[in-house]
């Protein structure tokens, strides 16, 4: 065949060289897409609140002397990959909060001042007593691990 | 075996039995994309069939502006794409052999595509498995040069330019080329279709010199 101009190598009478998409396939293309959407983020959610509640191992994690009002301790829990804050809030009252913030992680710091955990990345505050959002871009408090004390220790009673 | 549609026009009887068969395809009931065209009506009851040729660069592909009409690997010139087709009608001006036709109520071109449907399976196009005369046949080209006289072309002469189809025609066996000059057919004296007076201007017209 005779050597063609370029416009017409765009536009090729020949079907097999022709990028011809029907409605149909781009109809089928669109639902897959959606479809595999949807399954993704039902076995991301399902997997996270299969992961959530299944019960960690109870642990110890500090003795009540370790921390002074205001102080913080980390410690990771339930996996080495979840980085978590003890935060003595009040001679009596200690809590436990996983240190992701519910926005994008970022890992979040505690004020003593304010008695707030603070996310730098956007600014997000949290509670220190309950793990509300106060401010900022997240949407979930952050997730509470509940603790007891018994004596002089201090556990993690499973369930984060 | 190879399948090829020849056309032999001087065989045909009118009988209209391809239109009919054509028009029963369910993707253009109603329709019939086989014209049954009579060569001088006053004078003579003779009909000539026309089918799409085919062509091997088609001239009604080359000129659509929405890039509706494809060829197929097997060399077969498909309708409009109906998607695409915005029914300018320059196809049905540009082709050779007059074969494209607008279709008003559905502002579409639709013209034969060889009954794509069934000559990709391995079946004839609805008209020839019905035509009574064999003026249009599909089949091996070894078959039909063992049962006719004539001989087939592919190759059409538009005054210089060459029209090479996939479908063939049956012509003359003393045809002396395997061409068929159609300009200067039209322009020949004996066909006795040109006034004299017109004759020179449409010469000069159709040499393009």
């Amino acid at each position: 065949m005779k050597p063609q101009a370029k416009w017409r190598e765009d536009f090729p009478i020949h079907w097999e060289e022709d990028e011809y998409v029907t409605r149909r396939e781009f109809t089928r293309f669109l639902g897959l897409t959606s479809l595999a959407l949807f399954l993704g983020t039902v076995w991301i959610a399902l997997w996270e609140r299969l992961r959530r509640s299944a019960p960690g191992p109870a642990r110890r994690i500090a003795r009540l002397e370790e921390l002074a009002v205001g102080e913080v301790k980390s410690f990771r829990y339930p996996t080495a990959d979840d980085p978590c804050l003890l935060i003595r809030i009040s001679p009596e009252r200690f809590a436990a909060y996983s240190q992701l913030c519910t926005h994008l992680a970022c890992p979040v710091v505690y004020e003593k001042e304010k008695k707030r955990l603070r996310c730098p990345c956007h600014e997000g505050y949290f509670a220190a007593e309950d793990g509300r959002v106060l401010a900022g871009p997240p949407k979930r408090p952050l997730p509470r691990i509940d603790l007891s004390i018994e004596g002089s220790d201090i556990w993690i009673q499973g369930a984060l | 075996m190879e399948m090829e549609f020849f056309i032999d026009p001087s065989r045909c009887i009118g009988c209209q039995a391809c239109v009919h068969a054509c028009t029963e395809c369910d993707s253009h009931r109603g329709q019939s994309m086989v014209h049954l065209d009579f060569i001088d009506r006053s004078a003579s009851p003779q009909t000539a069939p026309v089918v799409c040729m085919h062509c091997e660069d088609p001239a009604c592909a080359r000129v659509c502006p929405a890039d509706a009409i494809k060829v197929t690997a097997e060399g077969v010139v498909q309708s409009a794409l109906t998607e695409r087709c915005i029914g300018c009608s320059n196809c049905v001006l540009a082709c050779p052999f007059g074969v494209p036709k607008y279709m008003i109520a559905a502002d579409q071109m639709m013209k034969c595509d060889l009954c794509y449907d069934r000559t990709s399976v391995g079946k004839k196009p609805m008209c020839a498995s019905v035509c009574p005369s064999e003026a249009l046949f599909y089949g091996a080209r070894e078959e039909v040069l063992k049962r006719r006289q004539e001989k087939p072309v592919s190759d059409f002469v538009f005054g210089r330019q060459v029209v090479k189809t996939k479908v063939s025609l049956m012509v003359s066996p003393e045809a002396r080329h395997l061409e068929l000059d159609v300009a200067s057919f039209i322009r020949s004296p004996q066909l006795g279709l040109l006034p004299s007076g017109e004759k020179e201007g449409m010469r000069g017209l159709g040499a393009q010199e």
